[in-house]
């Protein structure tokens, strides 16, 4: 039965205009970003490494596919979760608006495997997302730049990854971002379990989302403890695969948090949808 | 075909949100092959139990059977054997009425095959819109979309929770034929609730009224409603001399109200001819003799008292 309701889950995000809003906006944005970056992409490399210029030189292709593909995973991975919460915060408040969580739930399905369904055909949408990401920004700037060593601008300095050292990076870099992503996906999810229309747990993820960054920027000691428990801290934990060396295990305690976020996002919706009265 | 068999049987069902008592001792059963009228006004509690009969709502207090199981450990069982509409059927509106019901049937419990989809659009009437958008749909489509859902599965019990609720005059026949059908044709267990009585009175073979929350009575609609006199509108050509011979030949008659060309009263049906008989006898013009709604002054009796 879950299976089923997932494959019908899935049907319902095909079928909603609203999904493809994000695949559309995330096509959009990339191919903005590269054209600006082929038009005038060297004036705004200069101005990053105009500071090291006394100090080294730069040789060959500096702006090149890994380049472009790695500014564009670093300008929309602030937008995607929106894109993300704008259909998953939808999946369980929308049935509720529409009236059709009274006729999902007199079907012998137990809830858990609604709300698990749900959450199933949520990560696979999120997935599809990622990976069109990914498609997009290393193929096209691939396509378009060709490929060449990465420089990366960090709180360290300058890192300079060679062009044969990159590729798995990138793979490895997209599964934290899938990761964060798919925690914002849960958290929409919970949100959406407790709320009858569809505009709720879209904004609240985004709150959310914005005050626990705000709180993790901050420079107040009250916060330090509470900022390492943030899942808001660790979404930009892929970034970390483009240190040298990689820290590894700052990278594992990063997964380790988010994927706790998403148990306790996931064990509160299921209890939450199981004692719910439905009444809408 | 009435059967012994208890398909719903509820004692002492309870249920508060908040400080609002929706619930507070419903009490009934039904019996496999009865057409069960649910009555009650606004706010007695009606949605509420029949929320507590799909386990869309946990009574707080009471025990409530289906098929002789409990929600507690036969959930599934339970549902995969009931069709339901609960006050009006919604839809995913962006797809078509045929994606709807694959949707709805894939989770059934049962294997429903393409086929049997076109067959119950047929059924319902609905058979050249099936791939048309349920956005584009009327209420009465709808309605009779959510009757194709609930038979789907082929069900032995139907619960169906104000079904003519904003429903044209037309709708209303269609979706009391429809009832009809089941029960002649297909021999389906029936829970109505409406508030529509003449329709319970047409459909209905058992009924229970309840009212804030609480059972008021129990019982067969026919056995209910014969115990209650009947009240007939009497219309003649001469009121006056008629309400001069009501009197003093009927005395045990209730007139309830007079107009200038009728009178409601109150008597008992088999006297009902004798009238005739003394009204013609003295050349008073007889235009129509015709029985009230019974059930609708048996629900507000009922409901008053």
């Amino acid at each position: 039965m879950l299976v089923k309701n997932i494959y019908n889950e899935f049907i319902k995000i095909l079928s909603k205009p609203r999904s493809y809003l994000g695949i559309g906006a995330l096509t959009i944005l990339i191919c903005i970003i590269i054209f600006a970056m082929k038009v005038d992409g060297n004036s705004i490399v200069s101005f990053v490494t105009a500071s090291f210029e006394q100090t080294l030189s730069f040789n060959g292709k500096v702006i090149n596919g890994n380049l472009i593909a790695f500014i564009i995973l670093q300008m929309l991975i602030v937008h995607i979760p929106l894109l993300v919460a704008l259909v998953t915060g939808d999946l369980i408040s929308g049935e509720a608006a529409m009236g059709t969580i009274r006729m999902l739930a007199t079907k012998p399905i137990s809830r858990t495997q609604i709300v698990l369904s749900k959450f199933i055909a949520g990560a696979l949408y999120t997935l599809f997302l990622t990976i069109w990401l990914g498609i997009l920004a290393l193929g096209l700037s691939h396509l378009i730049f060709g490929s060449g060593d990465l420089i990366v601008l960090n709180s360290d300095g300058i890192v300079i990854l060679p062009n044969n050292d990159i590729l798995w990076r990138y793979g490895a870099g997209f599964a934290v971002a899938y990761l964060s992503l798919l925690t914002v996906s849960s958290l929409s999810i919970c949100l959406s379990t407790f709320a009858e229309n569809s505009i709720g747990p879209i904004v609240s993820t985004m709150a959310i989302i914005i005050l626990f960054t705000i709180i993790g920027t901050l420079d107040v000691t009250v916060f330090d403890t509470l900022k390492p428990y943030l899942f808001t801290t660790h979404m930009a934990s892929w970034r970390s695969y483009f240190e040298d060396p990689v820290p590894f295990e700052s990278i594992k305690q990063s997964v380790i948090i988010l994927l706790v976020h998403n148990i306790i996002f996931i064990s509160v919706s299921i209890i939450g949808f199981n004692r719910k009265d439905i009444t809408s | 075909m009435v059967g012994n068999e208890t398909i719903i049987k509820v004692e002492g069902l309870s249920k508060s949100f908040g400080t609002f008592e929706a619930v507070k001792d419903v009490s009934f059963s039904v019996q496999r092959g009865d057409v069960f009228g649910f009555l009650g006004p606004n706010g007695a509690g009606k949605s509420t139990t029949i929320r507590c009969l799909l386990s869309l709502i946990s009574p707080d207090k009471g025990s409530l059977s289906l098929f002789g199981k409990s929600f507690n450990n036969s959930r599934k069982e339970i549902l995969s054997n009931i069709g339901s509409i609960i006050e009006k059927p919604d839809f995913y509106r962006y797809l078509s009425a045929e994606r709807n019901l694959e949707i709805f049937a894939r989770i059934s419990g049962a294997n429903v095959s393409k086929k049997e989809i076109d067959e119950m659009l047929d059924f319902v009437g609905l058979g050249d819109r099936g791939k048309h958008k349920v956005k584009g749909f009327s209420h009465g489509m709808k309605q009779r979309l959510g009757i194709a859902q609930t038979l789907l599965h082929k069900p032995d019990l139907i619960i169906l929770d104000e079904p003519t609720t904003g429903l044209d005059p037309q709708g209303i026949i269609e979706i009391r034929n429809l009832i009809l059908r089941l029960k002649t044709e297909q021999n389906k267990t029936i829970v109505l609730s409406s508030h529509q009585l003449s329709e319970i009175e047409l459909i209905a073979n058992r009924m229970v009224i309840i009212n804030q929350g609480k059972t008021i009575i129990e019982g067969s609609v026919s056995e209910l409603l014969n115990s209650q006199e009947l009240v007939v509108r009497l219309e003649t050509d001469n009121i006056e001399s008629t309400m001069q011979l009501v009197q003093v030949h009927f005395a045990e008659a209730k007139i309830n109200s007079i107009t200038s060309d009728s009178i409601d009263l109150s008597i008992h049906k088999d006297r009902v001819p004798l009238l005739n008989k003394l009204l013609v006898e003295n050349k008073i013009g007889v235009m129509a003799i015709e029985p009230k709604r019974k059930l609708e002054d048996y629900f507000i009796k009922t409901i008053l008292a």
